[in-house]
């Protein structure tokens, strides 16, 4: 059972999922602040672009913490792999196309929705949030059926 | 802003893109193994973040009238549903089935050195921009 479901090990998952919320604790508990990971986005276009949609309060007072924030996930990152990573390195095989494409509707639609899979996933959740559950459920059936029209039609 | 509260930022990021990497959730193909029910460690990974966090949530309000360092009360995430939440996640979610990255992992995966990860932050950067562009305030 275990092996089925978890067939590359299980231990890793769950001491990594412990890990990110030791990171979103702690910066509750110093700051009070609420981290999700896709508001930066829109505050850093704050700082380039002076339409009223980007330079709204609430995106300019919070671009630099926010922009800190997405700097430590990256360092974090980094520290990993020069301390933990594999020594050929990390890469994806998946097509240009996918990783950009994708990516254009990640950014459109996390920021429709006000959060991702930290801030709706994580953050809300914990808050016993409704409407982040819904978020939940209905990116990841989204996210399942997509990924699996694309295996089924064997397209990479 | 206190500087000791963008320090904490800085730290508590790390410990979030050090646990996303740890995770292994920063490699595309880990997570699409996860949507094709192949591998379900992304449901450990979710599960061990969401039970720390809401332990963290519920206690420390109780225990401390205001955060460490700043003299403001403590955020929730909560919002009444509406369709621009469910439409926004549907479009987030096709998105992520394509490409396997989310935001966090964005940025954990660039660190850690996957470099074509780059054009996902890129579109996710654009894509912001483009809902910037077209929402009404």
């Amino acid at each position: 059972m275990i092996v089925q479901l978890f067939p590359n090990g299980w231990a890793h998952y769950l001491i990594g999922g412990l890990l990110i919320g030791a990171g979103v604790s702690l910066m509750f508990v110093f700051t009070g602040r609420v981290t999700g990971m896709s508001s930066v986005f829109t505050t850093t276009w704050s700082y380039f672009s002076n339409r009223r949609f980007f330079q709204q309060a609430q995106f300019v007072s919070t671009r630099k913490w926010r922009l800190v924030v997405a700097i430590g996930v990256f360092l974090g990152a980094a520290v990993w792999w020069a301390l933990l990573g594999p020594s050929g390195g990390l890469a994806t095989q998946l097509p240009w196309w996918r990783l950009l494409g994708g990516g254009l509707l990640v950014g459109y639609g996390v920021r429709m929705s006000g959060g991702c899979t930290s801030g709706h996933g994580i953050c809300g959740l914990a808050s016993l949030s409704l409407s982040s559950l819904v978020a939940v459920l209905t990116f990841l059936a989204t996210a399942m059926v997509t990924a699996n029209l694309f295996a089924a039609f064997g397209v990479h | 802003m206190k500087p000791a509260s963008l320090f904490m930022f800085l730290v508590g990021g790390m410990l979030f893109g050090f646990g996303l990497a740890v995770s292994r959730m920063i490699q595309p193909e880990v997570v699409l193994s996860f949507l094709l029910f192949r591998d379900f460690g992304l449901l450990l990974v979710l599960g061990g973040a969401v039970f720390v966090t809401l332990v963290t949530y519920r206690v420390i309000p109780r225990l401390l009238k205001h955060p460490v360092l700043e003299a403001t009360a403590f955020e929730t995430k909560w919002s009444p549903l509406n369709r621009q939440i469910a439409i926004g996640a549907a479009i987030f979610g096709i998105g992520w089935g394509l490409c396997g990255v989310c935001p966090g992992p964005a940025f954990a995966a660039v660190g850690a050195g996957i470099w074509n990860i780059l054009l996902t932050l890129a579109g996710i950067f654009a894509g912001a921009y483009l809902h910037g562009r077209t929402a009404r305030i």
